[in-house]
């Protein structure tokens, strides 16, 4: 009766007023989980998995109804304490924002569930500590994503490094050295933004993104500004392992604990490449063209695919190889930021959800073949399609997929890719993706190779890998297919076509 | 309109993959499904013939791959052509797969029926392809679902050639994703057009040269022009029904037809003329021709020599489409099903000789025509239509292709035309000869056929050359098809 009295529009202003403020939530659940799980653990291990799979659950469900929000009512904006932007703290999602806090969530809770299960064996001790950090850095990483704050994204940046030096070193092996090498270049990192921000901040005093976009016109010839932006977009290098500043990550990704790996090669980079375009497109481009930066990191990108996929060719260790395979696949997404027209922003969009799918999907394979044999390198993997056909499967496709055979979806956002930099006349750059995706059949082939015609290792160890090992690979994979055949549909619905955004075209 | 048969026609072998992948256990219904599978996409195939050759063009528009370009199949005349020769082939090659696989004892024969059944379901999406997008997406699907035939006995020699195979064809991928992307950016939303859709795109004559010649890398690694066929021979390792599949059913013939959709569809005969690109592009093909034949002269093993035969006969569809005229393209698109017919009976009698004497080198088969007669029989018919012997399948393309020559003022061609038949018998003779005339005397031979279902599928494509070659009608409707696309590119129509 209650219900009746209220009209349908009023219930759906209502939900949209109740989603608006919860906002803020997408943040605070994990973070707030991340402190309660510790004290939970002491007493039930057990429970404070499900604590943890539960909090990103729900915040999985509210990211998808911001996401909807925004994409029906335009970009939501939220102020901390009432306190109006240019002062107060601003949490604001806009189109792309909401592209990507649902992938942040989804991969959060999809990878958490094999990683409780593979770490519960492998690192019994600090159980609890495991999911503290692996909640901290959702939290970190979604923070990221719906700040509009300059400094406030300073702090999430911190806080989601911070915890993932700390997940890395409770990894097996040399995870403690890389552990220490990714905290010396991550904090080089954090403090190149930090100063190039001091210049931004002086020059402007704000640092709200929207306010400074406002203000950065009148200055935006001066050397303090074009030394804010070189400090910010190299302390963003290093985060998104463009070669050369990529020196951590291969360790990083070898020796860090496999199930948070999945989530880990997913977002990490995304997220800083998402930062970048927030700079780029929210606050430089709007104060003016910049289409020298522009072409500059255009080359940087095309460097970086050409690096990585060579360096790739030389890996023995598969996990090693993915890692410097991202080094590659994230030039894909700044290349297309520089390209910058439409299709190539739409491409590198696209390629940040694509990617996310498909390498974490090789890494959740990768954990599951891991977890039979106990090797990760290509000799390791040697006939295991006979014994575990699905899960060989779902890596060839995603394998596929970063080549970009069609209909994968990796195909679709190479198209989109190629399509901008035919249309900007950057022949360079089209070759550069053409030789990036030969190489990249190389390498996987090598490893399609191992698992499919040759004849297992006999005297190998040999356990069964848990099905919640398995099904996030097998998950991944369908969507590896479904986002590729339906990319329209994900393309018009979930990736926003960024039009006129300025660049050298 | 959208008159789903062309989609089902491609779906019916893809969802075929998953029943033969569950019944790995159970070969009897694992070849059950191929042959319903096959049987189903015929009957789809041939069900849109009438229609077809009423002037119709059944097509059926499904989700949009990109911005205004859709997964667009469309039945035309010429896709007709390639979709009645791919679906034919099919059910005979199943027939013969078992046979020989089973004879063979051959491992891994699941994984086999598997890519087979999406190697044709990309042909068949290769032939409906109204666009240049759906073209490339079921081109590279065929790419990969090739990938496991080649390696199939996954031996040393096998990975070898696969990857060679993968070099080759991925390269190529590259340089056909470009020039699609290319292609849709100067006509966007374009589809295939009888006569070429790029005349009016406004891009200058060099930027036209480069694409084009991005379009025939990216196509004729598949269709095996010189110098881009290596991988071809390479790929001989695989098992003979493989063979035949690469040769006339799916693989090249999707390369050779690729190519005509290219030359007549996209850039079209009178903007080749223009660009100056058609006297370059029927060179290179004619000195494949020649190439070919010469390499094909120089090799002892039977299944290389065929290999180059290939190499040499395709271009004779190159050089037709090249050619652009309407007797040329008439023919270029007739070459297609007819070398399908007579190259795939060869290699069936290859693999048939195989499993009955394991004996792989041209010389070893010195009399071997009085034990098998009818395999040898049906190869001597087979050699003789390649060859281009009047009332057999081949004369029929070459005479249209040796017309389409002179019509379009490149009579050196016709010569080409001539020494290639020359060289055709001086490689093919030998085979003939040693099998039917050689041998001792006064041994006794006995009739030695290996089972019915690996000597009759030979027979019947010998006949079915045969047949196409004294009624080029005969039930496809080959030459009808192929003349009314001729017309219709050239404005004849």
């Amino acid at each position: 009766m209650l219900l009746d009295a209220v009209p349908f529009q009023d219930t759906i202003g209502l939900a949209a007023q109740l989603i608006r403020r919860a906002m803020p939530a997408m943040v605070l659940i994990p973070l707030g989980a991340a402190m309660l799980s510790p004290i939970l653990a002491a007493r039930s291990p057990r429970a404070a998995r499900f604590f943890g799979g539960g909090a990103l659950l729900l915040n999985f469900f509210l990211s998808l109804l911001v996401s909807n929000l925004v994409w029906w009512q335009g970009p939501i904006h939220y102020h901390f304490g009432g306190w109006a932007p240019p002062i107060g703290i601003e949490y604001s999602v806009d189109a792309v924002g909401a592209m990507m806090a649902p992938l942040v969530a989804f991969f959060a809770l999809l990878s958490f569930a094999s990683a409780s299960r593979l770490e519960k064996e492998w690192t019994p001790s600090h159980g609890g500590a495991f999911q503290a950090l692996y909640l901290l850095l959702s939290a970190g990483l979604m923070g990221i994503v719906v700040t509009g704050d300059l400094f406030n994204l300073y702090v999430f940046l911190e806080i989601s490094s911070l915890s993932t030096y700390a997940l890395v070193a409770a990894g097996e092996d040399r995870a403690k050295v890389a552990a220490f090498r990714y905290l010396i270049i991550g904090s080089v990192a954090a403090t190149f933004w930090v100063f190039g921000l001091g210049y931004l901040y002086a020059l402007t005093g704000t640092l709200n993104m929207a306010d400074m976009a406002e203000r950065l016109p009148a200055v935006i010839g001066s050397r303090a500004a074009v030394a804010g932006l070189a400090f910010i977009v190299a302390g963003l290098a290093i985060k998104m392992a463009l070669f050369p500043l990529h020196g951590w990550q291969p360790d990083a990704y070898t020796y860090a604990p496999p199930g948070a790996m999945p989530f880990i090669s997913a977002i990490m980079a995304k997220v800083s490449a998402y930062a970048l375009f927030r700079v780029l497109y929210d606050v430089f481009l709007k104060a003016g063209p910049a289409g020298e930066a522009l072409e500059l990191l255009g080359w940087v990108a095309a460097l970086s695919i050409l690096a990585g996929s060579v360096l790739a060719l030389g890996q023995r260790d598969i996990r090693r190889m993915l890692a410097y395979s991202s080094v590659a696949q994230i030039g894909y997404v700044l290349l297309g930021f520089s390209i910058g027209n439409a299709f190539a922003v739409t491409g590198a969009l696209l390629h940040m959800v694509n990617h996310a799918v498909m390498k974490s999907c090789c890494f959740a394979a990768l954990g599951a073949f891991r977890a039979k044999t106990g090797r990760a390198d290509v000799d390791g993997v040697a006939g295991l399609a006979k014994e575990m056909p699905w899960t060989a499967a779902a890596f060839t496709i995603a394998a596929l997929g970063i080549i970009g055979i069609p209909p994968l979806c990796g195909f679709f956002s190479k198209y989109y890719l190629i399509r901008g930099a035919v249309q900007a006349s950057a022949w360079p750059f089209v070759a550069v993706f053409g030789v990036s995706s030969v190489l990249g059949t190389v390498y996987f082939f090598r490893i399609i190779e191992s698992l499919y015609l040759r004849s297992a290792d006999q005297g190998a160890k040999r356990e069964i890998a848990p099905l919640s090992v398995i099904a996030p690979a097998l998950l991944l994979a369908g969507l590896v297919l479904a986002l590729g055949v339906f990319s329209q549909d994900v393309v018009g619905n979930f990736v926003p076509i960024i039009v006129g955004a300025g660049g050298p075209s | 309109m959208n008159d789903t048969r062309p989609l089902w026609a491609v779906l019916v072998s893809l969802a075929a993959v998953g029943p033969i992948l569950l019944s790995d256990k159970r070969p009897n219904l694992r070849e059950a499904w191929s042959f319903i599978a096959a049987a189903l996409k015929f009957g789809f195939v041939v069900s849109l013939l009438p229609a077809v050759l009423a002037g119709g063009t059944p097509e059926c528009k499904l989700l949009d791959l990109a911005p205004g370009i859709a997964l667009h199949l469309r039945a035309d005349p010429a896709g007709m052509v390639f979709a009645l020769l791919a679906s034919t082939l099919w059910i005979v090659t199943t027939l013969y797969s078992i046979g020989y696989m089973r004879g063979g004892k051959s491992p891994h024969q699941t994984a086999y029926f598997a890519s087979f059944a999406v190697c044709v379901s990309s042909a068949i999406g290769i032939a409906f392809a109204a666009n240049p997008l759906t073209f490339l997406l079921f081109f590279e699907l065929l790419t990969v679902a090739t990938y496991p035939l080649v390696v199939h006995n996954r031996s040393e020699e096998a990975v070898r050639g696969g990857r060679k195979y993968l070099a080759y064809t991925f390269i190529a991928a590259q340089c056909l994703l470009v020039a699609v992307v290319w292609s849709t950016f100067l006509v966007p939303g374009a589809t295939f057009q009888a006569g070429g859709f790029l005349a009016a795109s406004g891009a200058t004559p060099a930027q036209l040269r480069i694409l084009l010649l991005l379009f025939m890398i990216g196509i004729g690694v598949k269709a095996a022009i010189m110098p881009l066929h290596g991988w071809l021979p390479a790929a001989m390792v695989a098992p003979t029904p493989v063979s035949a599949l690469l040769h006339a059913v799916a693989v090249v013939k999707a390369g050779a037809f690729g190519c005509v959709r290219v030359l007549v569809f996209i850039f079209g005969p009178s903007l080749l003329r223009e660009i100056g690109m058609d006297w370059l592009i029927a060179s290179v093909a004619a000195a494949t021709i020649v190439g070919g034949s010469l390499r094909a002269l120089g090799e002892d093993n039977l299944k290389r020599r065929l290999a180059y035969s290939t190499v040499s006969q395709l271009s004779y569809i190159v050089l037709g489409a090249a050619l652009g005229s309407p007797a040329a393209i008439a023919g270029a698109i007739f070459h297609i099903a007819a070398h399908g017919f007579m190259k795939i009976t060869l290699f069936f009698c290859a693999g048939s000789i195989y499993t009955r004497t394991h004996y792989t080198e041209i010389a070893q088969l010195a009399g071997l025509g009085k034990r098998m007669p009818i395999t040898m029989g049906a190869f001597t018919l087979a050699a003789l239509g390649l060859a281009g012997t009047p009332l057999l399948a081949g004369f029929v393309s070459k005479w249209n292709l040796a017309l389409g020559a002179i019509h379009s003022g490149n009579e050196v061609f016709v010569a080409i035309l001539v020494l290639s038949a020359f060289l055709n018998f001086a490689y093919f003779f030998p085979i003939v000869y040693t099998a039917f005339f050689e041998g001792d005397k006064g041994e006794t031979v006995r009739f030695d056929e290996t089972h019915v279902a690996v000597w009759l599928p030979p027979a019947l494509t010998a006949v079915a050359a045969l047949a196409l070659g004294m009624f080029p009608d005969f039930f496809w409707s080959f030459y009808t098809l192929a003349w009314t696309a001729a017309k219709a590119a050239t404005g004849l129509g």
